[in-house]
């Protein structure tokens, strides 16, 4: 802020000023309390919990069976379950997100990525209901009159819709990181006699390498993140798989399915979702952290 | 590989036309098909996304009359509506505005205009920009402990509205930030010039300016809310609701909620209902979409009236 003299002038001295700036203040401070709040209460019922079940058996355990009678509390299956759908769904938007970002970047004319780029938006502006439900009544039929033994609720089908959603962050992130290679770098590639083909994947892609794996990093945090599609058809059986044809149940969906129950609140049972809501919590803030990070990199410096 | 010309023509940084001409795919069979396999890539989301809307429209189109939109559901599925749904929604969107509006513009107001840039203030917006990546569940854990049962509101709209409001302050906030930076710093100094002090140059010159931009930010952070399942489902939004919300502490339920309590219903006939459900849920957000485009090209236009 350069307006340094015009800040003596703003200096605060009605009260009515001075009330209004502290409650503005409020309320940017009440974004941190959120914060203070989602740990707080994921941590104060955890820790609820985890007096209950040792830390160690939560993390060990191979099943997860807190409303059976004979109750096992390992997270491993609902993990195996959000990993397997996240897997699933970035090995469909990688790789097309990467491509359509490299054509949006290198190869489309201004006009055409100007049209493109708002359509593709428009993938990740619809409801996650939506594609649970297209995943559940288009999806999995499809796919069962190709795969013999694929299940009506199963991995896949929820992995390929969250691949189609998750498409739009990777390619516009990626898409950043590529037109952010100067073109200094492209220029000498052409200027010793490269294709442009040959220039895209052995200059600008390397150069751009740290954006669009920060690009990926976000894509997963959003996958493993997504509750809707899975909840709808991924199922409800907490399996500890990597088969994608089989019932799977992710840790967002077991948040919804008890919410949607009638277990108790104030018991072990209840307090379940918010142990999973803290392993959750913790995932997405670390990966988030990373691809945050590796952003900030770049536009310091350009590193590679 | 031929050989650059011997002159050692120095580039000007902004010649990456004439480089393109060196370089177009003129025929090369491998560049070619990378080409159309770029092109595949995208249109093959596009045309699932096509794909999907058209079959959901054509399984919704028996459906979608206004009984539908004025019954309640039921448990035969040709009787059941979407009212209570709706309404709920309705209600939903406003109680979200008017909690989301006053904070999240008081945060940007203040991030933009009193905050000495420094290390509270960085912490302030990384902390921001982290609650966007939060999980939307997170939120409804957070609303249920918090709204639902610390605060003792109940598994209502207002409890829901509060847990929604929060969940769309950061994009609040980033989107006021943007729209209080559109601003021209020559206003306000005019305004200061004239003696008036910090709060009446907000009221009086900046935030009437920036309002349509600010509206235009809650408008599309609303499209996206109204879509939202999972924290309403985790503060207890009921999935059969047989009556319309009579106050901000009645129970209620939304459309995205309605929807999934068809979908997850095993008979067909539920799916179909679903389907209605999403063209409907469709058709608010388009509605909303369009007036938050129709607004940021009044906004345009009223700026460039402004300048003379």
């Amino acid at each position: 802020m350069d307006t340094t003299r015009a800040q003596d002038l703003e200096a605060p001295r009605a009260l009515s000023e001075r009330a209004v700036s502290v409650v503005l203040k409020a309320c940017g401070w009440l974004s941190v309390l959120t914060t203070v709040g989602i740990v707080a209460v994921l941590l104060v019922e955890a820790l609820g919990f985890f007096a209950e079940v040792p830390v160690w058996r939560f993390l060990t355990d191979t099943q997860w069976t807190p409303l059976f009678a004979d109750k096992h509390f390992g997270i491993w299956p609902l993990l195996s379950g959000t990993l397997l759908t996240t897997v699933i769904a970035m090995t469909v938007a990688l790789p097309l997100g990467l491509l359509a970002a490299i054509y949006l970047a290198e190869y489309a004319r201004p006009r055409v990525a100007r049209v493109l780029k708002p359509v593709l938006e428009v993938l990740a502006g619809v409801p996650t209901v939506v594609y649970g439900y297209f995943a559940l009544t288009l999806v999995t039929p499809a796919l069962q009159q190709v795969i013999p033994g694929l299940a009506g609720f199963n991995g896949l089908s929820a992995g390929i819709v969250m691949g189609v959603m998750i498409l739009p962050i990777v390619a516009s992130l990626s898409e950043d990181a590529l037109t952010a290679v100067p073109a200094s770098l492209r220029e000498g590639a052409y200027a010793l006699g490269g294709t442009k083909l040959g220039t895209v994947f052995r200059v600008v892609l390397p150069s751009a390498s740290s954006g669009i794996i920060a690009a990926t990093i976000l894509g997963v945090s959003r996958a493993v993140g997504e509750t809707m599609i899975v909840a709808i058809a991924a199922g409800q059986q907490p399996r500890l798989t990597a088969d994608p044809r089989v019932p799977v149940e992710t840790m967002t969906a077991y948040i919804v399915q008890i919410s949607l129950g009638d277990t108790p609140t104030g018991t072990l049972e209840h307090r379940t979702i918010f142990a999973i809501g803290l392993s959750l919590f913790l995932s997405t803030l670390v990966l988030n952290a990373l691809s945050h990070r590796l952003r900030a990199r770049i536009l310091k410096g350009g590193a590679t | 590989m031929t050989m650059v010309s011997e002159q050692h023509a120095v580039l000007p940084k902004a010649s990456i036309p004439p480089a393109d001409a060196l370089t177009e795919p003129s025929g090369r069979g491998v560049e070619r098909a990378f080409l159309a396999i770029c092109v595949l890539a995208i249109a093959l989301p596009l045309l699932l996304l096509v794909v999907m809307f058209g079959g959901a429209l054509i399984e919704a189109l028996p459906r979608l009359s206004w009984s539908f939109l004025t019954s309640y559901p039921s448990r035969r599925a040709i009787e059941a509506g979407i009212l209570p749904a709706l309404v709920g929604s309705a209600c939903l969107m406003l109680l979200t505005a008017a909690m989301a509006i006053p904070v999240g513009l008081g945060a940007a107001i203040y991030l933009e205009e009193y905050a000495k840039p420094g290390r509270i203030t960085s912490l302030i917006e990384l902390n921001i920009s982290n609650l966007a990546g939060v999980p939307s569940v997170i939120y409804g854990l957070l609303g249920l402990e918090v709204f639902v049962r610390v605060l003792d509101l109940g598994r209502s709209l207002i409890a829901g509205a509060a847990t929604l409001s929060l969940l769309l302050l950061p994009m609040v906030i980033m989107s006021s930030r943007e729209a209080l930076r559109t601003v021209p710093r020559s206003l306000r100094e005019a305004s200061y010039a004239l003696g008036a002090d910090k709060w009446q140059t907000l009221r009086r010159v900046v935030l009437p300016m920036c309002m349509p931009g600010v509206l235009t930010g809650v408008i599309l952070s609303l499209a996206r809310a109204i879509g939202e399942t999972a924290p309403l489902v985790t503060i207890g939004a009921l999935t059969y609701v047989a009556f319309l919300p009579d106050s901000v502490s009645s129970p209620f339920t939304a459309l995205p909620i309605q929807i999934f309590n068809w979908v997850s219903r095993p008979q067909p006939e539920f799916h179909v209902n679903a389907a209605a459900g999403i063209i409907v849920l469709l058709g608010a957000m388009l509605l909303m979409n369009g007036l938050a485009i129709w607004l940021r090209t009044r906004l345009r236009r009223g700026l460039e009236g402004n300048r003379t």
